[in-house]
């Protein structure tokens, strides 16, 4: 199991071995999360007049549907439907973007560091390094995975005991050992980049 | 390029400027990050570091408002400097708002 991330003194990077599972299974996150950012259209799909929709550059007003999206893109202003859905309009297409691409490059770089697209062997270790500006590209990415799967989750402050009180075979306990994991990665790349 | 609309445009509020108006236009704006169980207490620190150029120490008495009281102001400045503020803040996935200051 990796033992997360560790800065190299010379390279200043960021580095992490991970055995193939653990690269597998974050690249598989990744995936989900870019299919979901892709998936719920940022604007409402009605039927519209083509022309119309062709002139509309503007983005959602209102609230996404799905609560991962809602906590991902929440309203900018409290009590203020009107200055929220501005806010939205101009804001939410681009920070969807920029979370896709971020997940994307996760992706990325596992599979530059050899993850293969179906891997067969579970010897194999993939050596991870991230240079500053990819490091936080990562760091964004492992908290929008973690806001993903802890709002999945309903996961709430101080409630370990919980979730450690569920049978090993509850998908749920794995889902949030999971998102643990997740956890313990992103609190090392914080450490090994400051 | 562009240009301006042959028509004469009214600017109407200009001539209804009273002082009372000009002084509301001044009016602070403040980014508020509010507590969630997910972002982890060194994350939450380093963004506001990272992005607001705030030392270790200010950062951190920050970071504990939003985990202690379960909200920080963290910014302030004009309302778009504030929208700017928000929208970085939901990049990192902190989960912040923005209202004008009490």
């Amino acid at each position: 199991m990796t033992s997360g991330f560790v800065r190299h003194r010379r390279s200043k990077r960021a580095i992490a071995t991970f055995s193939v599972f653990e690269a597998d299974l974050l690249r598989s996150l990744a995936a989900q999360l870019v299919e979901l950012l892709h998936n719920e259209s940022a604007v409402a799909a009605t039927e519209r007049d083509p022309l119309e929709a062709l002139l509309d550059f503007s983005g959602p007003t209102t609230e996404p549907e799905d609560p991962v999206l809602r906590r991902l893109f929440p309203n900018a202003y409290r009590g203020d439907d009107e200055a929220a859905g501005e806010f939205r309009r101009y804001t939410e297409g681009a920070l969807r973007d920029g979370k896709a691409r971020a997940a994307a490059s996760v992706i990325d770089v596992l599979e530059e560091a050899g993850l293969p697209p179906e891997p067969t062997d579970e010897d194999i270790t993939i050596d991870v390094e991230l240079d500053p500006e990819t490091a936080l590209v990562w760091m964004r990415s492992l908290t929008d995975l973690r806001l993903a799967l802890g709002t999945r989750l309903e996961v709430e402050e101080g409630d370990e005991d919980y979730w450690y009180s569920l049978p090993d075979e509850d998908p749920r306990a794995q889902a949030h050992h999971i998102y643990e994991w997740l956890g313990f990665l992103q609190e090392t790349l914080v450490a090994a980049v400051r | 390029m562009t240009t301006a609309s042959p028509e004469k445009v009214d600017p109407g509020v200009q001539q209804d400027l009273t002082p009372d108006a000009i002084m509301l236009t001044d009016t602070p704006w403040v980014t508020v990050v509010w507590n969630d169980p997910v972002n982890l207490m060194s994350y939450v620190t380093f963004v506001f570091q990272k992005h607001f150029g705030y030392g270790k120490k200010k950062a951190e008495k920050l970071m504990m408002e939003v985990h202690e009281d379960g909200r920080s102001v963290v910014s302030s400045g004009t309302r778009e400097e504030m929208e700017r503020d928000v929208q970085a803040m939901h990049e990192y996935g902190l989960w912040a708002t923005l209202s004008k200051a009490e």
